[in-house]
């Protein structure tokens, strides 16, 4: 299998050689593996911005895919019951997940331009106080929320609607029979039946989310100060733009560690709620 | 249910124009005087402003203005086609492997090669981007385009393998074996006999490929520094400086219109494929 080897070739050797800059003290000025220790590590444990860009996770990767989720689902039901079946509208909704992200960023920093960007503009013209969208740190999460939410609500959507049309008519039926109203037959028939894909739909994007880099790149530049830094972008900006590898190579390995053992801990979690009770 | 309709309708309404008025957003100011923008927001053409080319022809070296796209849309495209035909090569006869033989090494099982793959796009970039770094800077490969696609191939093959693995599960073995009894090498059946069948799985993941390869954004950044510049990069440099919106405006259209035409065309070839596969 000619695939596995070159996989092997650009995954696995890069992965040990990572682990291996860890220990040393490579820089622009001193390349080459000379043996530090845990030097590195115990500088990681104490690096307050670091572990500020980890925990900045929650809002931007948890809050962005609990939206997309919610709006994914909302328009799938809509497709599926026929209410927005026009290809047309399939087809526009799905433009956003073709676009790229960082050129869009870019026409998202347009719009919410302080002052010719017309999200102010439409602000002052209802009579509200035109806000900071950029330069101040709450508005600037929103504005990388929504560019987000934009962008990959169609990809939840997308993976949401294909379950949708895969489950059997039977349990409908048997509801619809039984006198169960809209609400109900959601909640006690589509809901269950929808939780594997449903999970599915959730982990891919979380693992996608917890990536995020494009935005905050082009938007703010992890800005005001450090303010909407994540962890992709701080490691970047150590390791690649200062071009201090082993530090930046030691927080890659520990953000790689805590994201498997959190994306873990959530399968699991959620393998267990979404499991029928009582049968 | 006279309720529930119009809710339904303005939510799906409300949605498309959230989905539309970005995009819509760019292509208007794109044709933006100078003046139109730098003055306020302005909306709709010829009553609010005249139409102009200027952001148009800046992208293309009019204007005084040293940018140029043209270059970084071949790199882009070069890049991208490259790493997702090779990708397309290598996932599609790996596929076939896993679908149709057993490979056992210990407690190494086809599942857990597949599911190896797979992970491949669960890996966040950063953490490979330092040896990718310095394994292309000892080759000699930095900052050109056979760097750039031979690192590509590691994000866009696990996605081919995935969805192949997936569709050669789905045609019966049987086929295999009529064709082995014919006298077919299992080369041969894997030509021709596999793979026309497999053309709509192989549209699908190529379109991906495509996609996933042509938004990529963050290989690019780090590994290459100014000779090899690729759409996304070029568009954020003119956004470095200070910003002139009409021009941006109208890189980012430019940028982001091949792929929407693209998902277009293939989206027709895609039906026609699927078809001539249920017909036989």
């Amino acid at each position: 299998m000619p695939g596995l080897i070159t996989l092997i070739a650009i995954i696995i050797f890069p992965l040990f050689f990572t682990v291996a800059l860890t220990f040393s003290n490579w820089s622009v000025a001193n390349a080459g593996f000379d043996w530090v220790g845990g030097r590195n590590w115990s500088a990681m444990a104490n690096n307050d911005r670091f572990w500020a860009s980890m925990f900045r996770l929650i809002p931007l990767s948890f809050l962005t895919v609990a939206i997309q989720y919610i709006l994914g689902f909302g328009i799938a039901l809509l497709a599926w019951q026929g209410i927005a079946a026009k290809r047309f509208f399939r087809v526009l909704w799905l433009i956003p997940m073709m676009t790229t992200p960082v050129v869009m960023s870019v026409v998202w920093k347009s719009i919410f331009n302080e002052t010719v960007g017309p999200v102010n503009d439409i602000l002052l013209a209802l009579g509200l106080e035109p806000v900071a969208w950029l330069s101040s740190s709450s508005p600037a999460m929103f504005a990388i929320i929504l560019a987000e939410v934009w962008q990959w609500t169609p990809f939840m959507f997308l993976l949401l609607l294909a379950g949708l049309l895969s489950l059997p008519k039977e349990p409908f039926l048997a509801a619809a029979i039984d006198g169960a109203g809209p609400i109900r037959t959601f909640l006690k028939v589509t809901l269950p039946m929808m939780a594997p894909v449903s999970i599915g739909a959730i982990i891919i994007r979380l693992i996608e989310a917890s990536k995020i880099f494009d935005t905050v790149y082009a938007m703010t530049n992890g800005g005001p100060g450090s303010s909407t830094e994540t962890p992709t972008y701080y490691i970047y900006l150590t390791g690649l733009r200062n071009f201090d590898l082993a530090n930046g190579a030691t927080l890659s390995i520990t953000y790689l560690l805590v994201f498997i053992a959190l994306l873990t801990i959530i399968g699991k979690v959620l393998g267990r709620l979404s499991r029928p009770k009582g049968v | 249910m006279v309720l529930k309709r119009i809710l339904a309708t303005l939510f799906v309404t409300l949605w498309s124009v959230f989905v539309m008025l970005p995009l819509l957003w760019a292509l208007v100011t794109s044709f933006k005087p100078p003046e139109a923008v730098n003055r306020g927001a302005t909306y709709i053409p010829f009553l609010e402003f005249q139409p102009v080319l200027t952001g148009w022809s800046n992208i293309f070296g009019g204007g005084g203005a040293t940018t140029n796209l043209v270059p970084p849309l071949l790199n882009s495209m070069i890049i991208t086609f490259g790493a997702a035909a090779i990708s397309l090569v290598l996932g599609t006869i790996t596929s076939y492997g896993l679908s149709r033989f057993i490979y056992k090494a210990g407690f190494i099982k086809n599942q857990d090669i597949i599911f190896f793959f797979i992970s491949q796009r669960i890996m966040p970039p950063i953490v490979l981007s330092f040896p990718f770094f310095l394994m292309l800077r000892t080759l000699g490969l930095l900052d050109s385009r056979t760097g750039l696609i031979l690192v590509s191939i590691a994000g866009l093959m696990p996605i081919v393998v995935w969805l192949m693995v997936d569709f050669f599960n789905g045609i019966p073995k049987e086929l295999d074996e009529m064709a082995m009894l014919e006298g077919y090498s299992p080369i041969q059946v894997f030509a021709r006999v596999i793979l026309p069948l497999a053309a709509p799985g192989l549209t699908v993941a190529g379109m991906f490929a495509v996609i996933f390869g042509w938004n990529d954004f963050f290989y690019p950044l780090v590994l290459t520094f100014g000779q090899v510049v690729t759409l996304p990069v070029a568009i954020l440099s003119l956004n470095a400086t200070v910003t002139p919106f009409w021009t941006l405006s109208a890189a980012a259209i430019f940028a982001i219109l091949p792929l929407i035409i693209f998902a277009f065309a293939m989206e027709r070839f895609l039906s026609k494929g699927s078809l001539s596969g249920a017909v036989r």
